[in-house]
């Protein structure tokens, strides 16, 4: 059942522009209206104008105006709820994309940036095999997982934005396909040798409490009894602490491309992305050359999302 | 419908419990405008049925077992069979359903199955209007639709719960909405002129009576408990023996049916008036021309015409309750002078038909000579000791009815006695003739009036004798005398129970006057209304063809209305926006489209270097719009209108 109707559907993709007419990438924001929002019963909305047609048949043939009216009633509330459905899409507003960042095999989040003048209810956006609902009132933001499978540039697919509101009898729908591609970072490889440390850093490696005074803070649970400066303390209403300086660790790393010599470009890529994923974990600095982009000592999550994008893009 | 699932599908998303509490009550509902038609067993037990299972979907949650399903279904068949004997017909039908609806529930779990129940439950509620389209039974049913429509609702994703009256609020506004077009779709929809199919209650009950008499034709008439008339007396009441009531005289006999005749109308009832009654009538609706009078009327009310029989019509069929004020004479010589041709016409019987009737009659009139009153002594004395029995439920007739009737079954009520009569005196010689009206009513102390009924509808003889002229014989009344002297409501008497006297029955009596609107609004609008529908506007007749035209006009004009609205948006509150969005659009025609990441400033720039010919208009326009956006907090209205107005007045040129 399911397979003729796909192929129905492409057929009519192919030949039919006016459903095909969004199809092209097109630029935010993204604005329904009447011209793309197409609307049919769903498969519970044609049994029940079956329904209401034997319900009229009963009721003419039987001269029961009280019945009549009782199908009216029915047939013009379904009527009404097919507006209320097209109502429902109209005017929605797509403004922007955000994308998080995800590593390659991971779903990434996409966040769109929705906007309605007045109370959309039940709306639903189809993203790949997701399916997010959500309600809009002015503006609303709808995060949906899209699932990633390469580094690099990934363009948004087409996606479909519909609803059944409000009783689930008539689906009204529109294709989107926003001009936007989210970045996919690089999966780092399972298990491989650690990052060659320089040699200057074993001696450093002990983290020890600087010498010199630097202030005086409240006592926190947890510090040792020996640095609570008492005389100070005698003349306040709680303990206080001295402070020491803590003085840098220097321990960066220096991850080069030049280095691995003898991998693929892929494998490469994915030890980099390993050695990066330790350094951001172990709260390291570190620097990255790269083919085509060399990038500075540094650290933190930016730092990290910096060297990560560089190795994405990478040929 | 019922039976194990296959296991293998994925599990689809169960309904929540607000959910199933709708549909519960959706099933409630039916149950409720069904009880009155089914054993008080089967409702209460369905009622157990759906009180359990909400309990157990609600504290005990699980499936119910699939080898519950089949011996519960088996058993509600039985029940049905039990109660009414087939599965098949209305009641049986309907109860069957509801039961079906109720087992349906208990394995309802996910949204398709609640949405097909939901579905379900408003068909069960329709047929319920089938047993009775009272007004208070309507507005149940119809109420009963919110919760099917408001499950349907909180089927739909991301919805908070609110209380359940408030979640239904939605689902009323909907259908108060809906009513314009429902009135509209009600009002044109073409009735049928005749059923496509037998019908359960046969609509003959609600036509009243008609202008020929054939064998069953009075027998769902007399159950027929509605309201014919209402006759108020100048004076006192006429008494009982002679609240006859004519409508139709009939004169031809085929061998089965009576049918009347077209007797001269602008001629005045030759009838001599020994003792008149002044009275008015209130008729129900019959959408036919006849006016039941007191026998015998001396002339026709404003707008009606007499016949030489006393027949009286009107000159428009009555679509709505009529009042006329008429004169009649209870004792009075009609017509002293048989004229040849009335007189033949009166005594015409088909031939071939009834040998033993006419055998008889040739025999009374053998054995008394010319002595007519004596031939219908015999007659009458033989329904009287002739073993005859009044029943409404008489066995059916052969070819020769008449004959059937007299000698085999000897059953059967006032069509079979007037008819019988009427073709023996006409066998013996003596002019006669079928009268068709009613007799009899219930006398309303209160309201010094008589209700007369449907159910008082009634059938006699008339035979002209020289001298008397003729002189009404009701035969019926020789083998039930109590039918003619106490009429349909019996011997009721003066005394008003407790619930119809004082407050009470005015309340009632004010309760009456809606449903009298409902009844003639509603309930009554059938096909000759329909086609009565623009009368007003100089429409005489509308027919089927021109229905279904305006039927399809209105839908188009409610269909543009409601694009209207499905399209309409709010217009931007900000004057001056609003007016540049204008602008914009004016530009864009014109090959400048504003970029979405573009100021007014820029862009208008731009504008000035695609249209060089404008520059002058379009430099003015853009320091009017830079002045009210960010000169001033609350800029000045005229620089407003002066924008408004240039923005109006602005025409781009194309560039070629």
């Amino acid at each position: 059942m399911r397979a003729p109707f796909q192929r129905l559907q492409q057929w009519a993709e192919r030949r039919l522009p006016a459903l095909t007419r969004h199809r092209r990438a097109e630029e935010l924001p993204i604005q329904l209206h009447r011209r793309r929002i197409y609307i049919v019963p769903t498969g519970f909305g044609m049994a029940f104008t079956l329904l209401l047609l034997v319900m009229l048949a009963g009721s003419l043939n039987y001269a029961n105006n009280a019945a009549l009216l009782l199908t009216c009633l029915l047939g013009a509330a379904t009527s009404i709820s097919m507006l209320i459905a097209f109502r429902t899409l109209n005017g929605l507003r797509i403004r922007g994309v955000r994308a998080g960042h995800a590593t390659a095999g991971h779903p990434i989040d996409v966040t769109f940036d929705v906007e309605a003048s007045r109370l959309r209810q039940a709306v639903r956006l189809d993203l790949a095999d997701a399916t997010q609902a959500f309600d809009v009132d002015g503006r609303a933001d709808i995060t949906i997982n899209l699932p990633t499978e390469h580094r690099g540039w990934l363009s948004l697919p087409r996606l479909r934005i519909w609803t059944t509101w409000p009783m689930g009898l008539f689906r009204a729908w529109s294709w989107i396909h926003p001009q936007y591609a989210v970045l996919v970072w690089p999966r780092a490889e399972l298990s491989g040798p650690s990052p060659m440390l320089p040699l200057e850093d074993n001696r450093k490696q002990r983290l020890h409490v600087g010498e010199d005074l630097a202030s005086l803070r409240d006592y926190r649970s947890g510090d040792s009894m020996r640095h609570i400066a008492w005389k100070a303390s005698a003349r306040h209403e709680t303990l206080l602490v001295k402070d020491y300086e803590q003085p840098q660790a220097h321990h960066e790393w220096r991850f080069d491309w030049r280095d691995l010599r003898g991998l693929d470009n892929e494998a490469r890529i994915s030890r980099l992305a390993r050695w990066l994923d330790e350094a951001q974990a172990q709260g390291r600095q570190w620097s990255l050359w790269l083919p085509g982009e060399v990038i500075g000592i540094g650290g933190g999550p930016s730092h990290y999302a910096r060297c990560m994008s560089a190795l994405a893009v990478l040929p | 419908m019922i039976g194990p699932r296959n296991a293998a599908q994925p599990v689809p998303a169960h309904v929540s419990e607000r959910t199933f509490d709708l549909l519960c009550l959706a099933a409630a509902f039916v149950l409720i405008v069904h009880t009155g038609h089914f054993s008080i067993w089967l409702s209460s037990a369905l009622f157990m049925a759906l009180a359990l299972r909400w309990w157990q979907r609600r504290y005990r949650p699980g499936r119910v077992p699939a080898w519950l399903k089949l011996p519960m279904l088996l058993i509600l068949v039985g029940v049905v069979v039990l109660d009414y004997g087939n599965i098949f017909g209305r009641e049986p039908g309907s109860a069957l359903a509801s039961g079906l609806l109720v087992l349906k529930l208990s394995e309802t779990e996910t949204p398709r199955d609640t949405r097909v129940a939901a579905a379900f439950a408003c068909f069960l509620l329709m047929a319920a209007l089938l047993f009775g389209q009272g007004m208070i039974a309507t507005f149940v049913v119809a109420l009963g639709l919110l919760p099917a429509l408001t499950t349907w609702r909180s089927l739909e994703p991301t919805q908070a719960t609110p209380s359940l009256p408030r979640q239904l609020l939605p689902a009323l506004g909907l259908l108060l909405v809906s009513l314009p077009l429902t009135l509209t779709a009600f009002m044109l929809v073409p009735r049928l002129s005749s059923p496509l199919w037998g019908s359960p209650n046969s609509a003959a009950a609600h036509t009243g009576l008609s202008d020929h008499m054939s064998p069953g034709d009075f027998d769902t008439l007399l159950t027929d408990d509605s309201p014919a008339m209402r006759v108020t007396f100048d004076g006192p009441p006429p008494p009982r023996g002679q609240r006859y009531f004519r409508a139709f005289v009939l004169w031809d006999y085929d061998g089965t049916n009576w049918t009347r005749i077209d007797t001269p109308t602008d001629v005045p009832i030759p009838v001599e008036a020994a003792q008149t009654v002044n009275y008015q009538i209130s008729l129900e609706p019959t959408h036919q021309r006849v006016l039941p009078t007191l026998d015998v009327p001396l002339r026709a009310p404003p707008q009606a015409q007499a016949h030489a029989d006393g027949e009286v019509f009107a000159d428009k069929p009555v679509d709505d309750v009529r009042d006329y004020a008429l004169t009649s004479a209870l004792r009075y010589r009609l017509q002293a002078h048989l004229d040849p041709a009335t007189r033949l016409r009166a005594l015409h019987l088909p031939d071939g038909f009834d040998p033993r009737a006419h055998a008889l009659a040739e025999q009374w009139r053998q054995r008394y000579g010319r002595n007519d009153a004596a031939i219908i002594e015999a007659a009458l004395a033989m329904f009287h000791n002739g073993g005859f029995r009044y029943t409404l439920l008489p066995a059916p007739l052969g070819h020769d009815a008449i004959d059937d009737f007299l000698f085999n079954t000897r059953e059967g009520f006032c069509e079979h006695y007037a008819s019988a009569f009427t073709v023996l005196m006409r066998a013996a010689g003596i002019p006669a003739r079928v009268v068709a009206g009613y007799q009899g009513g219930f006398w309303n102390n209160m309201g010094n009036y008589l209700l007369v009924r449907n159910s008082d509808a009634h059938a006699w003889s008339e035979v002209w004798l020289p001298g008397p002229g003729w002189v009404r014989i009701d035969p019926t009344a020789a083998v039930r005398p109590q039918r003619i002297s106490q009429g349909a409501a019996g011997a009721a008497g003066n005394q008003l129970p407790w619930y119809e006297s004082g407050l009470l029955q005015s309340m009632r009596n004010q309760w009456d006057i809606v449903n009298r609107w409902w009844n003639q609004g509603v309930i009554g609008f059938d096909a000759i209304r329909q086609h009565g529908l623009l009368t007003p506007f100089g429409i005489p007749d509308v027919d089927t063809e021109m229905l279904l035209k305006l039927l399809i006009i209105s839908m188009a004009v409610f269909g543009s209305a409601g694009l209207v609205w499905a399209l309409w948006r709010r217009p931007e509150s900000d004057l001056a926006l609003a007016a540049m969005r204008a602008l914009e659009r004016k530009l864009a025609h014109a090959g400048v489209v504003r970029k979405h990441s573009e100021g007014p400033q820029h862009f208008l720039r731009r504008a000035i270097h695609a249209l060089p010919g404008q520059r002058v208009e379009l430099d003015h326009l853009m320091r009017c719009y830079i002045e009210l956006r960010y000169a001033t907090v609350e800029p000045s209205t005229e620089l407003l209108r002066a924008f408004r107005l240039a923005v109006r007045n602005f025409q781009p040129h194309r560039m070629v």
